[in-house]
């Protein structure tokens, strides 16, 4: 039964509020409970954000996570202030593109993906969000590429359709950093 | 129907203009701006209007006067701005008008910060403004819940012609979750009383009366409606009650950890359950009575310093012993930590509320 409590996790500025949101957007087009929330102090581009996101197939009880079965840490900070609260043979998913140290969990399954360079390979340094989402559905399996996309559809104004097609671009290429 | 994927703050505004909302005064305060921001932006689309007062004060009185007339009308704030509008809110309940008010609490006191909290509930429940009043209060655990307690708060609202308040938290306010929003069925309201009724009827709405006489009178019906408000709005949801040695008493988003506390703790074998005040006037009195009088144990959990508490201390069978675990300052606990303290408890090593 599926019951995956995420914490995302970097600068403000990297997308990390709408990959949590995408997420739990898709896990509601797939008929499963979901939360979103969102780390709202006074925060600001370039400070630290993070969201918790939980996809469950049964009631959600509390929507905070104390102990989350993924971290996905896209820069230092975040894998410092997260990863010993990972759940043991919990998942680790880290950019080390920014990330410069090695995390200190071995029980836990660590992919360090260079997700901001892939990112700016394609062009666009914005999409480092979806690359890591793509990754992370991938090692996990919570919800398909399609519905992500179809949440994608949903949640993108019409004027910013055109980029649907780099999105999926760059979540497949985040499924491809997961072998 | 479809789920929308919606945050707290806007599913209470979607729900309003679904559930017929006319007019809405406020002022925007961190964390429930999203609510004026999704009504000022959706409520002109339906002809309906939306006024950003100058002031939390000015924002009531605009309520005050619009309800008179026996619209649909709604404020809301976060903890420091509800207080600026607690005169307000009295002079509406003295004057028995009907209104929405939205808080999404804070920390507190004073300015306090901008994370969640549960340092309101006195100020909700008993009052908080002068005078022989009571507000209907209403706990939602979810959005789903902002959703439909805002519907029934305007249905509440006018049935008694009484303030209701919809006590949320920051969290509720900000976290997304899947909303379904419901057809609401309104029914006709009696007219006779409102200023431009025209049914030729002139009426004084007014929160004054000189003769100590007639203001005995006027409280005496106030307290009549409350009363009969107690009887008949008393709203709870159980959780694993039914062989409990345990249970947990607690509304809004803590509600939410001590449901995940109860699941855990079960899965260890621990015989412990939730109790959950959907209304917190009027309380659930009779169901903590009897629940305690089996368990002889009730643990409360808010996000204060100890209010609700003193309402199920009061609410509980003679001889319970009623415990308190609380986090504050925009601190919320975990599951893990509930389920301590639940043991705790049942080791005989938990600490009585005082």
């Amino acid at each position: 039964m599926i019951n995956e409590k995420v914490i995302m996790a970097g600068f403000g500025g990297q997308g990390i509020m709408l990959m949590g949101q995408v997420l739990a957007y898709a896990g509601m087009l797939e008929d499963k409970e979901i939360s979103w929330i969102p780390s709202y102090g006074p925060e600001m581009r370039g400070g630290t954000a993070n969201c918790n996101v939980i996809v469950s197939e049964r009631k959600i009880g509390s929507p905070v996570i104390s102990i989350p079965d993924t971290l996905i840490a896209m820069n230092r900070p975040s894998m410092e202030k997260f990863e010993e609260s990972i759940e043991k043979d919990g998942i680790l998913i880290y950019n080390s593109s920014l990330i410069d140290i090695k995390p200190k969990r071995d029980d836990i399954k660590v992919y360090a993906l260079d997700i901001s360079n892939t990112a700016k390979d394609m062009g666009n340094t914005k999409i480092a969000n979806m690359i890591a989402l793509g990754s992370y559905i991938k090692a996990t399996g919570v919800v398909s590429k399609d519905s992500v996309m179809n949440a994608l559809k949903k949640m993108l104004p019409e004027r910013h359709h055109d980029k649907l097609p780099l999105n999926e671009k760059a979540l497949e290429k985040g499924m491809e950093l997961i072998s | 129907m479809a789920k929308e994927f919606i945050k707290g703050n806007e599913a209470i505004g979607k729900a309003a203009i679904l559930a017929g909302l006319d007019c809405y005064f406020g002022y925007p305060i961190t964390p429930q701006s999203e609510l004026p921001e999704y009504l000022a932006a959706e409520m002109p689309k339906v002809g309906k209007t939306f006024l950003q007062a100058e002031s939390e004060v000015a924002a009531i009185n605009m309520v005050y006067g619009a309800a008179g007339t026996g619209i649909r009308v709604m404020t809301s704030s976060s903890s420091p701005g509800v207080s600026l509008k607690l005169e307000g809110i009295s002079y509406i309940a003295g004057a028995e008008l009907p209104c929405v008010v939205v808080n999404v609490q804070r920390g507190g006191p004073g300015l306090g910060n901008i994370a969640p909290e549960q340092g309101d509930y006195f100020q909700a429940t008993k009052g908080g403004g002068h005078g022989n009043y009571r507000l209907i209060v209403l706990a939602p655990d979810s959005g789903q819940e902002m959703a439909d307690f805002t519907m029934l708060a305007f249905d509440l609202a006018e049935k008694y012609r009484n303030p209701v308040m919809l006590l949320a938290d920051g969290y509720l306010g900000q976290m997304k979750e899947a909303v379904e929003f419901k057809k609401p069925e309104r029914k006709t309201p009696a007219n006779d009383w409102t200023i431009g009724n025209k049914l030729g009827k002139a009426n004084v709405i007014t929160s004054i009366d000189i003769e100590p006489e007639k203001l005995e009178k006027h409280n005496l019906n106030l307290l009549a409606k409350y009363n009969k408000i107690k009887e008949n709005e008393v709203r709870f949801e159980e959780f694993m009650t039914d062989d409990c040695e345990l249970f947990v008493v607690a509304y809004g988003i803590t509600s939410r950890v001590v449901r995940s506390a109860v699941e855990l703790a079960r899965e260890k074998g621990i015989k412990v359950g939730m109790l959950r005040p959907q209304t917190l006037f009027p309380f659930p009195k009779d169901i903590i009575n009897k629940l305690s009088e089996k368990t002889k144990k009730v643990l409360v959990c808010e996000l204060s310093t100890g209010q609700m508490v003193e309402d199920v201390q009061l609410s509980s069978a003679p001889g319970t012993d009623v415990y308190f675990y609380g986090r504050c300052g925009g601190m919320v606990p975990t599951d893990i930590e509930l389920v301590e303290q639940i043991e705790k408890i049942l080791e005989g090593k938990g600490e009585i509320f005082k």
